[in-house]
């Protein structure tokens, strides 16, 4: 075989490309089917919300803020309203509070069913993604009943919610979460036993916990290969530490323990809910907030448990009604970093199930 | 009065009409032959192209109806003519050129690939009697020309000068080249029992009752039939093994260059090439176009294909897509094998009579 000469060549992976979810491009050098060499360019969906920011006041920085991630929106506008809260110390009353837990929870749902959708496509199986978006539907409904929006929400303010939910929402609510539990069940039953679906999953994508955690990888790939951290229960806000839930760890870090664990995930996402909707207290939905928030100077870090990682959100204050520097976090940007990594010994297939497993999402990463 | 309907056989007064209406026109022998051959092959060539535009329609309304939406709803009834209007879209739609394709291979990759897919039906026995040619050599004929189509589509992806393409191309001459063999394998099983490759003879080797249908003989009839199934799902290029044009890792694969009636002739002679397959695999297994009297024998055929192109469908929007190396291991080490001893073991059942 040595006598045939074979030559290495490049492609390019994007911007647009079917799987690369939005507008990464990879730079793939390659031996036939073989990856031998990714590098991801990024910039593509560069919005400078973090600049735009900088010129807005502090209420006015949320609606901005449900473009930096606008798959789990409601996770992007709580995380600042917490920074901003905590810089003012602003007492959130308690309705409010169990209102946020409900919608951070049902928006993770819908983003891990995004997640379930476009792996199960991204492999091949293109009926899953229907289901999973028919499921998404009915928080999608929910989320219009209260704020009436569908994708970038607005609604969690500084010092609580925009508006109570309306009488219907709780039968609504529990409704739906019965249907999506029982659901999950339905996806696994399709997916999981499927030799082909175990054979492009399982094994493949090797990341060991200490890669994961000397890159900064959080959420749920870092749980997938076995570390077992998650914010929600390590460095608690809200009043997470109210309920009981679980953190599903899985020890393997291959692809497929990373879907499994986000299903995970969606089952315990529903056992918060419905906590919170047994404890749902009457009251106000948000304290006292003047138009003209003026917080005092100082810096603020705020983080969240976010379904794709950790997100944080940095503000330095001048005491004026403008931030003088936002800084965002999101996971997908270190995520995209691991990747090159895993041009080890993976087929072109492999990437594209490493790539989805991973549930990037460029506007985390362009911002 | 008889009131069964017209079964193939009563077709064939229309065609010796036609034949004598041609004779009285002054026609004579060899041209005589050549006219009637070109007006069977427009013939056949007119119902195929229906039957494709009406297999585009029904597995969108099957991945539809699987997937709970409904698929075309907007042109007429269920959207029943939504495939005709695609079709014209693409003919005035724009033929985009890359300048570094290779022009001759550009060209006449989807034209191979488009006359590849209807040659097969030349022996095709679409009723009792309603063949266009009865070769003695039938199947062996269909296994030839059936395997134009991966020139055309290595065609493709050398011609197009895109990587992706290329990677298209060169997966599905692996792919094709390594499914051929369990799949002439299980043929071979079959042609064993009948003692002739003719289309024809393989068919009313199979009359009588159902259980004389191939598919049925114990143990081997069923074991061919799956091997065949899982090859021939692999010919042509259908999900698991749908990697020549896997969208999301190739994004179109083979023929990602390709647009306007390029690609409409890919894509129609896809089509053609599942109902191809389907086809063979009800002549083989299923007793071609065999059953009760009292319906047509060419409406059997149609039939007991469509279910074959169902089970198809239903493959393509229920399982993911192997991984190329996967499908290699899968047709090389677990295919072949079992191919191989399905048909030693129906060899050596033939030679010692264990069979009915």
């Amino acid at each position: 075989m040595s006598a045939v000469r074979t030559e290495e060549f490049m492609v390019n992976m994007g911007p647009h490309h079917p799987s690369t979810h939005g507008v990464c491009r990879l730079l793939l050098t390659m031996d036939g089917e073989k990856v031998i060499k990714i590098e991801p360019y990024i910039g593509y969906l560069h919005r400078s919300i973090e600049k735009i920011c900088e010129n807005r006041t502090y209420h006015q920085c949320i609606p901005i803020l449900d473009r930096f991630e606008y798959v789990t929106a409601m996770s992007c506008n709580y995380v600042f309203s917490l920074a901003a809260e905590k810089l003012a110390q602003i007492e959130v009353p308690e309705r409010a509070e169990y209102l946020r837990v409900i919608m951070l929870e049902l928006n993770r749902i819908a983003s891990h069913l995004i997640f379930f959708g476009t792996t199960a496509m991204d492999l091949g199986a293109l009926t899953p993604f229907l289901y999973a978006l028919r499921e998404r539907e009915y928080i999608m409904d929910l989320f219009e009943m209260t704020c009436g929006q569908r994708l970038t929400y607005n609604y969690i303010r500084i010092g609580g919610v925009s508006r109570d939910i309306p009488a219907e929402f709780v039968p609504k609510c529990r409704e739906a979460i019965k249907i999506i539990d029982q659901k999950v069940d339905e996806y696994m039953a399709l997916l999981n036993g499927n030799p082909i679906w175990q054979k492009r999953t399982i094994g493949v994508g090797y990341l060991s916990p200490e890669l994961a955690v000397a890159y900064g990888v959080s959420g749920p790939i870092l749980r997938a290969s076995g570390v077992d951290f998650d914010i929600r229960r390590d460095d608690p806000y809200s009043i997470y530490d109210r309920f009981d839930f679980e953190i599903p760890v899985r020890p393997n870090g291959d692809v497929f323990d990373r879907y499994m664990l986000r299903l995970d995930e969606i089952k315990q996402s529903v056992r918060i809910i419905s906590q919170a909707l047994d404890g749902l207290p009457e009251g106000e939905i948000k304290a006292k907030v003047p138009l003209k928030f003026k917080p005092p100077a100082g810096e603020v870090y705020s983080r969240i448990e976010n379904s794709r990682g950790e997100m944080g959100v940095y503000i330095l204050s001048d005491g004026t009604e403008k931030p003088v520097r936002v800084k965002t976090r999101g996971g997908s940007y270190n995520h995209l970093q691991v990747l090159p990594e895993f041009a080890t010994d993976i087929l072109i297939a492999d990437l594209v199930a490493i790539f989805a497993s991973f549930d990037i999402i460029m506007p985390e990463v362009d911002r | 009065m008889n009131l069964i309907p017209i079964v193939a056989v009563e077709l064939q007064p229309i065609f010796a009409w036609i034949y004598r209406w041609l004779e009285g026109l002054g026609l004579q022998g060899t041209l005589l032959t050549v006219v009637v051959y070109a007006g069977l092959g427009v013939m056949v060539f007119g119902v195929l192209a229906v039957l494709a535009l009406f297999l585009v329609w029904w597995e969108r309304k099957i991945a539809g109806h699987m997937q709970q939406r409904f698929g075309p709803m907007r042109n007429g009834w269920h959207g029943w003519y939504q495939t005709m209007m695609d079709g014209l879209k693409l003919l005035q739609k724009e033929d985009v050129l890359v300048d570094t394709r290779d022009k001759v291979v550009f060209f006449w990759a989807p034209v191979i690939c488009f006359v590849a897919a209807f040659l097969a039906y030349v022996v095709m026995p679409f009723g009792d009697g309603l063949i266009v040619a009865d070769l003695n050599v039938g199947i062996l004929y269909i296994m030839a020309v059936t395997t134009f189509t991966v020139i055309s589509l290595l065609m493709a992806g050398w011609g197009s000068n895109n990587k992706y393409a290329l990677l298209g191309g060169m997966r599905s001459a692996a792919q094709v080249v390594s499914y051929e063999v369990p799949m002439v394998a299980s043929i071979l099983t079959v042609i064993l029992f009948t003692g002739s490759l003719s289309m024809v003879d393989i068919v009313e080797s199979q009359s009588g009752l159902v259980f004389n249908w191939f598919v049925f003989r114990l143990p081997f009839g069923p074991v061919a039939f799956m091997i065949y199934i899982t090859a021939a799902t692999a010919e042509a290029n259908r999900t698991p093994f749908d990697i020549p044009e896997a969208e999301q890792e190739l994004v179109a694969g083979f023929n990602v260059e390709y647009s306007g009636m390029k690609f409409a002739m890919f894509f129609l002679a896809e089509f053609v090439n599942m109902f191809t397959v389907s086809a063979i695999a009800v002549t083989l297994f299923f007793g071609g176009w065999q059953g009760w009297e009292f319906i047509p024998s060419w409406i059997w055929f149609l039939g007991k294909t469509f279910m074959v192109v169902l089970l198809l469908m239903l493959f393509r929007w229920t399982y993911p897509r192997l991984r190329v190396d996967q499908l290699m291991e899968f047709a090389w080490k677990i295919l072949i094998p079992i191919a191989f001893v399905n048909l030693i073991v129906a060899g050596w059942m033939k030679y010692a009579g264990w069979y009915w």
